[in-house]
């Protein structure tokens, strides 16, 4: 009885918590698309900062590990494969593969490693040293001046950050190509290009999209839920980074769910 | 004895109270911290709200700004009762108050200057131009001339304080409230502090509200002072009607006598380093 109360417990709490997610989001996406039709401002110049500092500076990172993880990719496809002698479909498994899954989830992770963790940091010890509260003293909504900004920055670069890793993975899986697979980069690119129909990016990208959100929206309700103390803005940014990775696994289960179902 | 002289307040008042509280009860969760306080502050007076640590006062200060829900009461301020206001209205009074925190609450990743001009580009349609010079007008107030190009970080407490004052007072606002404005300063930097304020007093006639449990800085500055203990008004008057008050709680603030089992633990603690020497006060009382 007391486990059926445990787990009971457990699902309120975490469908409160995707609740609150959903709410915040939710804030931040008014501040974004309708609040500036209503002479309120949309803070661009912030939002370009932030998209700098999650968007730009991820980028040497990003190229480098889904440089190797399309490699790895290519390795590990190319061991089955060349069994059947179709060892020349790893372009095909490769950029089908990046596109559709690992491009936007290892590009959320890397985000969150770097800009979801830092999100809660900055808000959280804005919290504990009461900048917070003076945002809302002035009359300024924090979710307007935190939070929206880089809800843009981050619906706008990851599906650019996607994009680009899904390249980098190609270009990694390529190299094997034509080191291991008789491909020449040319013939290599365009077995990748034939293999992708328009909806394995689209896919991918609706994805990034969404994961872009529920970073944002994990990494600032963490921060803007920090208790009293620096210790607790250690919890904040670690329970961030643990969040985030669930939530977005959980976000790429539902959307693989829905674009499988919908014949995507 | 304090609803007596709220009755008092109202009578001799010119204008009516800037702010006034009525029954304001405020909980955190199941925990009650303020039992029903009523006072109200005139407008262009300096009301401090003395207490010990937990008493409530803070709580008190975060709900006249608006950062922490009553439970039940009323709270009003220039006219309206923010216990029962939306977010906007709330908004709109807040354009109208300036807040001065414990630890400065400067935006870290902001210049001081950029600090003191956040509500102006935010709540103003006023130039660039014109708020360069608004916001060098309110640092040379506050003794900060030429600091605008700062980092917080680059700045004394004491200088921090003063751009925290800079920043509420950006929009004149009509009342100024201040969290333990000498709290982690020392003596010379927290007299500063106190002169800053008694200037903006004289300066522009706002209602000043200030948190604090610095008896020298309050005496100094307070036109009348109400003390607050474990979420209830002990006694509210002038500054010269607390120091001849005869309120045992008043008296043990104001005399800063420790409570009687604080001595007790005190008197063990001497017993146990076989400290001999005579108690600082008579009858195991000691000092806080």
């Amino acid at each position: 009885m007391e486990l059926v109360s445990q787990i009971g417990g457990g699902v309120t709490d975490g469908l409160a918590y995707v609740g609150s997610l959903a709410t915040l989001a939710g804030r931040a996406a008014w501040y974004t698309f309708v609040a500036p039709f209503h002479g309120r401002p949309l803070r661009l110049t912030r939002a370009f900062s932030q998209a700098m500092d999650c968007g730009v500076r991820a980028l040497p990172i990003l190229s480098l590990i889904t440089f190797f993880f399309g490699l790895i990719l290519a390795l590990q496809s190319a061991y089955e494969l060349r069994k059947f002698g179709a060892i020349d479909l790893v372009a095909t498994a490769v950029a089908v593969s990046m596109t559709r899954e690992l491009g936007p989830l290892i590009t959320a992770i890397i985000v969150i490693g770097r800009s979801g963790s830092a999100f809660a940091a900055e808000i959280g010890t804005m919290k504990v040293t009461e900048e917070i509260d003076a945002l809302e003293t002035m009359a300024i909504s924090p979710v307007s001046f935190l939070v929206a900004p880089k809800f843009i920055a981050m619906i706008v670069m990851l599906p650019c950050l996607t994009i680009w890793a899904n390249s980098m993975g190609i270009l990694g899986g390529g190299v094997f190509g034509v080191l291991q697979a008789d491909f020449t980069i040319g013939r290599y690119v365009r077995a990748s290009m034939d293999a992708l129909i328009l909806r394995d990016l689209i896919t991918g990208l609706i994805k990034s999209v969404m994961f872009g959100m529920t970073i944002t929206a994990v990494g600032c309700l963490e921060g803007l839920n920090t208790g009293a103390g620096a210790e607790q803005v250690g919890k904040s940014t670690t329970r961030a980074v643990v969040m985030s990775i669930f939530m977005v696994v959980l976000v790429d289960l539902v959307f693989t769910m829905l674009f499988f179902f919908l014949g995507g | 004895m304090a609803n007596q002289e709220l009755e008092m307040d109202r009578d001799n008042s010119d204008s009516g109270p800037m702010v006034s509280l009525r029954d304001l009860h405020v909980s955190y969760g199941d925990r009650e911290i303020l039992h029903g306080i009523s006072f109200d502050v005139k407008r262009g007076e300096t009301m401090v709200i003395l207490g010990g640590s937990g008493s409530g006062k803070s709580t008190l200060l975060r709900t006249l700004v608006g950062l922490e829900r009553a439970s039940s009461g009323e709270v009003w301020i220039q006219g309206k009762n923010i216990a029962d206001i939306s977010q906007d209205e709330m908004d709109e009074i807040r354009k109208h108050i300036g807040m001065s925190f414990q630890g400065s609450a400067l935006f870290g990743s902001m210049t001081v200057g950029d600090n003191v001009a956040l509500p102006l580009r935010e709540h103003t349609k006023l130039e660039d131009s014109t708020i360069e010079i608004m916001l060098r007008l309110k640092l040379e107030q506050v003794g900060l001339a030429g600091f605008e190009y700062y980092m917080p970080s680059q700045l004394s407490g004491g200088m921090m304080k003063r751009a925290a004052v800079a920043r509420a007072m950006a929009m004149d606002p009509e009342i100024l409230f201040f969290d333990e404005p000498s709290a982690g300063l020392d003596p010379i930097i927290a007299a500063g502090i106190d002169q800053l304020i008694l200037e903006l007093k004289k300066a522009f006639r706002m209602t000043i509200i200030i948190v604090t449990h610095e008896l020298a800085s309050a005496f100094l500055i307070a036109d009348r002072m109400v003390l607050i203990d474990k979420g209830n008004v002990v006694a509210i008057g002038t500054t010269e009607e607390m120091r001849k008050s005869t309120q045992p709680r008043v008296r043990q603030f104001l005399d800063r006598v420790a409570e009687p089992e604080v001595a007790r633990e005190l008197d063990y603690l001497q017993m146990l380093t076989e400290d001999r020497r005579p108690a600082k006060m008579p009858g195991g009382k000691g000092r806080a």
